[in-house]
């Protein structure tokens, strides 16, 4: 048996009602005992009563309660939601007094967790269902969407219909060798319908880039020499997207700074060295903490002062943020050009903080680096997961080594040892083939055996 | 009368059975209904083809019997798939149907544990759930402390021709009536099987001169590891190739519904073969095909009866004459014996343990057709597993448990006792996840050291093995050791075999990775001293290297999933939020890992993810108490 959870589903404090919602066995038992109004052990399922919130015989809240019986629900178990008036304490009362009836607070992510052991959704239903919560912006929460809808899933099982014929086809030649009439696969043959799939396995890891910068955004340093104005650009374009600035502080691994929103698209700034740091005390950000830094980012800034001449550790870093996603800035073309524009890539930006030009610029540049623009006439149907992206970079190299197959010789019967081997691994990704690490790694992730 | 071991049934189950059992010292009694049926072949005349001819190869290494008969009956011999990839070449050999019994006959009388007994079983003697003996028609109780059923399609056979349903055996003979309802009284399901074998035809009445004639090889071949071939392969008979046509399928299309199969006949009938179709069943799934390939066998070199390979019919005796004569080369031809189809009991063999010990009553083993199996040789093979363990368990030994990594054998049993079966069980090459470490030429490397371990290979066949695997380092490590230089001569040399040149010097081992190059080749520039067998093995591995060890680490992934072992006293109702089905299914197999588990249709990976945490939890809570 289920213990019965509880958890409040709304973010605390933000809207005007919040939604604390039930799952298991007992939870129409529990709710009843605190809810004034129908009979909800009487109410038919998939339906909303109007009532209170009662502790003993105290009103706590005017509620709306909604009863859904399993399985038609997203756990499969039976489940109450209860609309709650908002306000923290309020919600928060509620919740204690269904603890203290006899449900157990859901761990992070339970609810998803028992809807996909209980059958209710497949592995990235269930990660679509986590991105959904975490999404941040309103196209992560699209893509989030498309994955709880299955349509990643349709995407995998329609290639994986198209590796089992090629499959089944070369398993008939072998045993059935003497029967003439039934097409052989060659090695020749082989080649288109490789070339097929590699560019079906292409385009979903191409998009899924996206998504997964959609999902999680893209993390910026800025890197250059002290008073080069690494903080007031970081302001500049704060300040110009006060709206969307919010300090997510402890929700990511890195210390993130501020971030920026372009296109929908999350642009999180980090460091942890200091550039708010006020510009009379001596930083001490060497070249070692700069490469870090750089090593760290998906899109490196690296800004450096007109008004100087390069320096030999100025060019070692250069050559270090050419190896990322760059963009070099030169600042202070107020001042006088002492910088050898020879040494930089031709593509530069000129900017002035303090005359406010070029910021423009560099938001266009962002764009194009990203191809942003692009992102609105997609069909967000990606994988955002890094972990399902991985396995697709793992099926072009098997198509690497199928083609190395073919251009040796290996009989085909041995090729389809690695054609299997993208079977499985795209399996993996739907749930369908059964990855011992992968359950592993979902259990850390459903904190299971709590 | 007392024994030890009695093998119910005489086909090629259970002479591999009995053997296994007196050749391990065990008192061993075989009773058939008829002793002239003994490893009689009533279907084709032939031993091999894809993926059993592997088959017959690892019987051979356990110290089975059939590929040392199949070398001596053979009248024919060809690798298949010899052209393609070595992991999926198979041996076939065209048998004579009067040679093979006559030399397993001469092997069971010469073995001096084994007595053979002319009878019909018709109950088992079973206390606490145990099994005590048999009971007989005309011998009455004969006790033994093991039973090993291998009853063929005897159980309630029913021929089927047209609308005819006659209660018989292949040849006429009398069939198991109530062995099969014991069965069931016991809590075996029972099901109902059929199988279909085409007509046989005189050979003198065929024009062969206007078919395609079907040669052996042209080099030797021997299904035994200990055999060493010296038949002359110009002497061996060909077979011939026809096709059926318009006027065939008109012929069958007309008449469909006088066919048993397509409502020729009253009353439910037993589920046939898909990999084996009738003619009539492959015309009508695959209609636009203009025509099908027959291949024309011939069943002895005593006898002029010729087999229709591939024209397998339940039509009546009218229809199959216009059939026949509809083929070309078989216009006037004479038929010796009529197509028929054959309904059989067999049971359910979810009920089976991996050591093909039935799980309700202890040292009672099935193997064959019983079990859902259709071939010889996925019944030999399981006679001799059966036999094996038999023996082990009456000397207190664990039971010998083949993975599906280790051969064919350890495939099809597996598939057996944890998918059960729709339909008669054919082997085939694309069941096995491992072919490459599959092959037929390595099946002693691979099993030679359990049949030495059983007890079923003896010391000096066992040395044969160990010089093999150590001649096979060596030249292994010669090639690695020497190296080839780019001299003009070797370039020369390369050249000329469409190789690309040396610039530096390589080992002969990395030579060897070319595609072109092979050590035979090697020997005009460099002596290399080794049998043909060693440098089989060699060329493979070196060739294969990549694919071999990708092979490998799939296995292990596999087996390291076959370690988790579920708790042999499980109850699957303490398992929530497993799938009805999924529960339904474990209940029914009772599969002893997770790897075993994950093959059941029916149980999902996310039953697995539940049963995994429960089998956790479980263990975790009796380790804190």
């Amino acid at each position: 048996m289920n213990d019965t959870i509880a958890a409040i589903s709304t973010s605390l404090g933000v809207g005007a009602i919040s939604i604390i919602r039930v799952s298991g066995d007992e939870a129409i038992n529990i709710v009843n005992k605190i809810f004034k109004g129908k009979d909800l052990n009487k109410v038919k399922t998939h339906t909303i009563h109007y009532g209170y919130i009662i502790d003993q015989e105290k009103l706590i809240d005017e509620v709306l309660v909604t009863v859904l019986l399993g399985p038609k629900t997203f756990t499969k178990e039976n489940v109450v939601e209860i609309n709650a008036h908002g306000g923290i304490a309020t919600t928060n009362r509620i919740l204690e007094l269904l603890l203290s009836n006899g449900c157990r607070l859901a761990d992070p992510g339970e609810f998803t967790k028992r809807a996909f052991l209980n059958g209710r959704i497949d592995l990235t239903q269930a990660e679509g269902v986590m991105n959904l919560i975490n999404a941040k912006t309103e196209k992560a929460r699209l893509i989030a969407l498309n994955e709880v809808k299955g349509n990643v899933s349709n995407l995998i099982r329609n290639l994986r219909q198209q590796i089992l014929e090629i499959l089944a086809n070369i398993e008939v030649n072998i045993d059935y060798p003497e029967y003439e009439d039934i097409e052989v696969v060659t090695n020749e043959k082989l080649i288109s319908k490789i070339k097929d799939i590699e560019d079906e396995l292409k385009r979903i890891l191409n998009e899924s880039r996206n998504g997964k910068i959609l999902t999680e955004g893209i993390t910026v340093s800025i890197v250059g020499k002290p008073n080069v104005g690494k903080s007031s650009l970081l302001n500049k374009l704060l300040d110009e997207e006060k709206a969307i600035v919010t300090d997510i502080e402890g929700t990511t691994r890195d210390c993130v700074e501020g971030t920026l929103n372009i296109n929908g698209v999350l642009f999180r700034f980090i460091d942890t060295a200091g550039i708010r740091k006020t510009d009379d005390i001596v930083e001490s950000i060497g070249v070692k903490k700069s490469l870090e830094l750089i090593e760290q980012a998906q899109l490196v800034i690296y800004l450096l002062n007109n008004n100087e001449e390069l320096t030999e550790d100025d060019l070692q870093i250069l050559n270090n943020v050419m190896t990322k996603n760059h963009i070099v800035v030169v600042n202070k073309i107020d001042l006088k050009t002492k910088l050898d524009y020879n040494k930089l890539p031709k593509d530069f930006i000129q900017m002035s903080i303090a005359n406010n030009e070029g910021i423009d610029t560099l938001k266009n540049r962002i764009k194009d680096l990203f191809n942003l623009e692009q992102f609105e006439t997609n069909d967000l149907t990606y994988l955002t997961n890094s972990k399902n992206i991985a396995i697709i970079k793992q099926c072009l190299e098997k198509i690497d080594d199928i083609n190395q197959g073919i251009k040796t010789n290996i009989p085909t019967d041995i090729i389809e040892i690695d054609i299997k081997e993208i079977w499985n691994l795209l399996g993996s990704i739907i749930g369908e083939t059964y990855e011992d690490e992968l359950i592993d790694q979902l259990f850390s992730q459903f904190c299971l055996g709590k | 009368m007392k024994y030890e071991i009695i093998v119910v049934g005489g086909g090629h189950a259970g002479c591999e059975a009995a053997l296994a059992c007196a050749r391990k010292k065990h008192k061993t009694l075989l009773i058939t209904t008829n002793i002239k049926n003994i490893a009689d072949m009533p279907c084709n005349p032939s031993i091999g083809g894809s993926a059993k001819g592997i088959v017959v190869r690892e019987i051979d290494a356990l110290g089975g019997e059939m590929g040392k008969i199949a070398d001596l009956a053979q009248i024919q011999m060809k690798m298949l798939n010899y052209k393609k990839g070595p992991a999926i070449r198979a041996l076939r050999a065209q048998a004579d149907k009067t040679t093979y019994p006559k030399e397993m006959i001469k092997v069971l009388d010469n073995e001096d544990n084994l007595d053979i007994l002319e009878d019909t079983v018709t109950n088992l003697i079973v206390e606490d759930k145990k099994i005590k003996g048999v009971v007989t028609e005309k011998n009455n109780k004969i006790f033994s402390a093991s039973v090993i059923l291998t009853t063929g399609t005897y159980m309630k056979a029913n021929i089927l021709i047209g609308d005819k349903r006659t209660v018989s055996g292949p040849h006429g003979e009398k069939t198991s009536k109530f062995l099969s309802e014991d069965l069931a009284k016991l809590g075996f399901q029972i099901i109902r099987l059929k199988t279909g074998t085409p007509p046989r035809i005189a050979k003198d009445s065929i024009d062969f001169s206007v078919l395609q004639e079907e040669k052996g090889d042209n080099i030797h071949w021997s299904f035994s590891f200990d055999n060493i071939p010296n038949y002359n392969i110009e002497n061996q008979t060909p077979c011939y190739l026809t096709y059926t046509n318009e006027k065939t399928h008109s012929i069958i299309k007309q008449n469909i519904n006088k066919s048993s199969m397509y409502g020729g006949i009253e009353g439910k009938l037993g589920i046939g073969p898909r990999y084996c179709p009738s003619i009539e069943d492959k015309i009508v799934r695959f209609s636009d095909k203009e025509r099908h390939q027959l291949f024309l066998e011939p069943e002895s070199l005593y006898y002029d009866d010729i087999y229709i390979q591939g024209f397998s019919t339940s039509m009546p005796i009218d229809i199959q004459e216009q059939m026949v004569h509809s083929l070309k080369g078989l216009e006037k031809a004479k038929i010796l014996k009529n197509a028929y189809a054959i309904e059989y009991d067999a049971i359910y063999p979810t009920i089976l343990k991996q050591s093909l010990e039935t799980k309700i009553i202890e040292n009672l083993y099935t193997a064959g057709q019983i079990n859902g199996t259709s071939g010889y040789e996925e019944a030999a093979c399981q006679g001799l597993i059966a036999g094996i363990n038999a023996s082990l368990k009456l000397e207190g030994k664990d039971p010998l448990i083949l993975k599906r990594s280790d051969a064919y054998i350890g495939v099809l049993i597996d598939d057996l006792v944890t998918k059960g079966i729709k339909d008669p069980y054919r082997l085939l090459t694309s069941r096995a996840e491992y072919r490459l470490l599959l092959r037929h030429d390595n099946a002693d490397l691979r099993l030679r050291k359990y049949g030495y371990e059983v007890g079923l290979i003896d010391e000096k066949r066992y040395q044969k093995l160990v010089n093999k695997e150590n001649k096979i380092k060596e030249l292994e490590n010669y090639l690695k050791e020497n190296r080839i230089n780019p001299t003009k001569e070797n370039n020369e040399f390369l050249k000329n075999i469409d190789s690309s040149p040396l610039k530096d010097s390589a080992s002969i081992y990395e030579l060897l990775k070319r595609p072109e190059v092979t050590i035979e080749k090697l020997q005009e520039i460099i002596n290399i001293k080794a049998d043909k067998d060693i440098i089989e093995q060699v060329e493979i591995n070196i060739k294969y290297e990549g694919y071999i060890k990708k092979a490998q680490k799939e296995a292990e992934k596999i087996n390291k999933l076959e370690n988790k072992k579920i708790p042999e006293n499980i109850d699957y109702d303490k398992v929530v939020n497993i799938a009805s089905e999924a529960r339904q299914k474990l209940k029914e197999v009772r599969p002893t890992s997770i790897g075993q588990a994950l093959r059941i249709s029916g149980v999902n990976p996310p039953d697995i993810s539940i049963l995994m945490i429960y089998i956790k939890k479980e263990n975790h809570e009796r380790a804190t108490i």
